[in-house]
């Protein structure tokens, strides 16, 4: 005699987790397929590549070895170019951090007269999708001179980063207690002591987070990269991964490797800082 | 108060900086930077580039050129149907990574790989997918039927429709997270009373998750077109434009005019989705800055 409560019940259990993992396991596909496909591109010799198969014959680790030792006329300046996308991305973080900071301590701490206008105008900046002013950017780059310099991308990538850090650094110290800067103002600290002293280490978190933004924005970027250097050795690593591109007989494989590499560093850096991510961005994000 | 007012406006006005408290200079000098990073970098490029647009000439050879019509439908096509098709399927995934199951923690860890890694290799790993001769689902394809695969990227319909695919794998697991957070911010008894009363799925959704959640749906919805107006990656790394320039979208005609060194017309083509931009911004600041 079956209970006929208890098997209805567990019946059902089965039935909803049956229905979760038909969602669950096309999501899963859909998510892996490329990134798998990429992976097999960088362990496979080219002849298992190039003949559609899910798993080589002989994996192997040969490619990363050409890519390391830039034994291929695609992969001359690998370093040169990995080394400009870190010192970029470096750079973007450290400046975006500095300004956006600033910005909002002047904003949100001192109320600054107008600062309610330049957040406007931030935002409105940020919310100008980025390829429209590649296109004015490019040319105003080659006005100041600056074009196949480090600096137009750093620049450029600093005026897409700063807006968006502005508003969501300048959220976050609207949530400080006004008392804290009014307990330091009568033990008599200065602007500056208030900023390094009280305002700062508060402030981490959201720091962290933006600085993650900052870097992980540059160092994904393709577009302002592809515009405005061009010089072999100047380019940064999605540059070239593009130009692989520009011969009929690509190696591939190489570009897999290559490009895998490449995503290694910001997809551990995501991960690393998941929990401020997700606390720090998408809080900002959007305001329910 | 009124005494201290016309005692002041007795002494001629004193030099800005004796006007100001040292709070209030601080706060200029520490804003000051990011004002110098834009006025050099939006202000001057945004008006250079509209001076450069002027002439009503650009706006003739645009409206003569096909490739613009195009561009301007399949922006469109993008915008209207794919952003719509990916919302919808993030406020589903959203119920569906809201559920308490340890696999389904693990499941969307690696959900969010897409938005986590850069978008380049990903984009240029699909499109090898889908090479004619030498890309894996054409050799399923033979495998399984004997018979030649498509030439996927030659048909600009399909074309299109891939590259819309591509952004949607890049950017649903973004999106669905924001979602997820709006879904969890549902205080939990709400449920649990339509559970008591026997509510069906739907009428849970109709009456209780949508009206919470629609106001940030159509914000993300929103935000989301304007943003994807500017996805350059998505169709250039994987159609390039092509076939024969059919599936440009805005974001990349605009650097196709640039690259062929007509720059007044790719500010044209940019001064002309405006109209269609501007509202959205406006809407999109109104609603952030409350």
């Amino acid at each position: 005699m079956k209970l006929p409560g208890v098997s209805e019940f567990s019946w059902r259990d089965v039935a909803t987790e049956a229905r979760l993992l038909l969602i669950g396991i096309p999501v899963f596909l859909w998510t892996m397929i490329p990134i798998y496909h990429m992976f097999l591109f960088a362990i496979s010799p080219k002849e298992d590549a190039f003949s559609g198969k899910l798993w080589p014959d002989h994996p192997t680790l040969h490619n990363f070895e050409i890519v390391f030792k830039q034994q291929h006329y695609f992969l001359r300046d690998f370093y040169a170019q990995f080394w400009n996308s870190l010192v970029i991305a470096a750079a973007v973080g450290v400046l975006t951090l500095i300004i956006a900071t600033a910005a909002a301590f002047s904003i949100s701490r001192l109320k600054v007269p107008g600062g309610r206008t330049v957040l406007n105008l931030a935002l409105f900046t940020y919310f100008i999708p980025a390829a429209f002013l590649a296109v004015p950017m490019y040319r105003t780059m080659g006005n100041y001179g600056l074009l196949n310099n480090h600096w137009s991308l750093i620049l450029a990538m600093v005026t897409i980063a700063s807006p968006y850090a502005i508003w969501v650094l300048k959220q976050a110290s609207d949530k400080l207690p006004v008392e804290l800067d009014e307990a330091a103002v009568m033990d008599g600290a200065t602007t500056l002591q208030i900023f390094r002293l009280v305002y700062l280490p508060l402030m981490m978190p959201s720091l962290v987070a933006i600085g993650t933004y900052a870097v992980l924005l540059a160092w994904n970027e393709y577009l302002y990269a592809f515009l405005l250097l061009s010089n072999d050795r100047e380019i940064t690593l999605p540059v070239a991964l593009g130009n692989f591109l520009a011969a009929d007989d690509s190696p591939w494989e190489l570009l897999m490797t290559t490009g895998f590499i490449y995503a290694l560093p910001p997809a551990a850096v995501y991960y690393a800082f998941r929990r401020y991510m997700v606390g720090g961005l998408t809080a900002g994000a959007v305001k329910s | 108060m009124a005494i201290t007012l016309s005692g002041d406006q007795a002494i001629p006005a004193p030099p800005l900086s004796s006007r100001l408290t040292p709070a209030q200079v601080w706060g200029i000098v520490l804003l000051a930077p990011y004002l110098l990073v834009f006025l050099a970098f939006v202000v001057y490029p945004v008006c250079y580039g509209l001076w450069l647009a002027r002439a009503p000439s650009n706006y003739v050879a645009l409206y003569n050129d096909p490739i613009f019509a195009r561009a301007a439908v399949n922006t469109l096509i993008f915008l209207v149907i794919g952003i719509n098709i990916k919302m919808l399927i993030a406020l589903f995934l959203s119920g569906f990574f809201a559920q308490q199951r340890t696999w389904i923690k693990w499941l969307s860890v690696i959900f969010i790989l897409p938005w986590a890694v850069p978008s380049i290799p990903t984009i240029l790993s699909v499109r090898f997918m889908f090479n004619p001769e030498w890309g894996v689902i054409n050799h399923l394809i033979f495998s399984f039927t004997g018979d030649d695969g498509p030439n996927w990227l030659n048909d600009p319909t399909v074309a299109l429709t891939m590259a819309i695919g591509v952004h949607i794998w890049k950017s649903l697991p973004f999106w669905t997270l924001i979602l997820i957070t709006g879904r969890l911010a549902i205080p939990h008894d709400l449920f649990e009373a339509a559970e008591v009363d026997g509510a069906s799925w739907w009428q849970k959704f109709r009456f209780i998750t949508w009206p919470s959640m629609q106001t940030l749906y159509i914000t993300c919805t929103l935000l989301s077109m304007i943003w994807t107006l500017g996805d350059f990656n998505s169709v250039y790394l994987l159609t390039g434009g092509g076939p024969a320039d059919l599936t440009h979208v805005l974001a990349t005609l605009g650097i196709r005019y640039l690259r062929l060194d007509q720059l007044s017309l790719a500010m044209a083509s940019i001064v002309c989705a405006m109209p269609f931009v501007l509202p959205l911004v406006y809407f999109m600041m109104k609603r952030l800055s409350r």
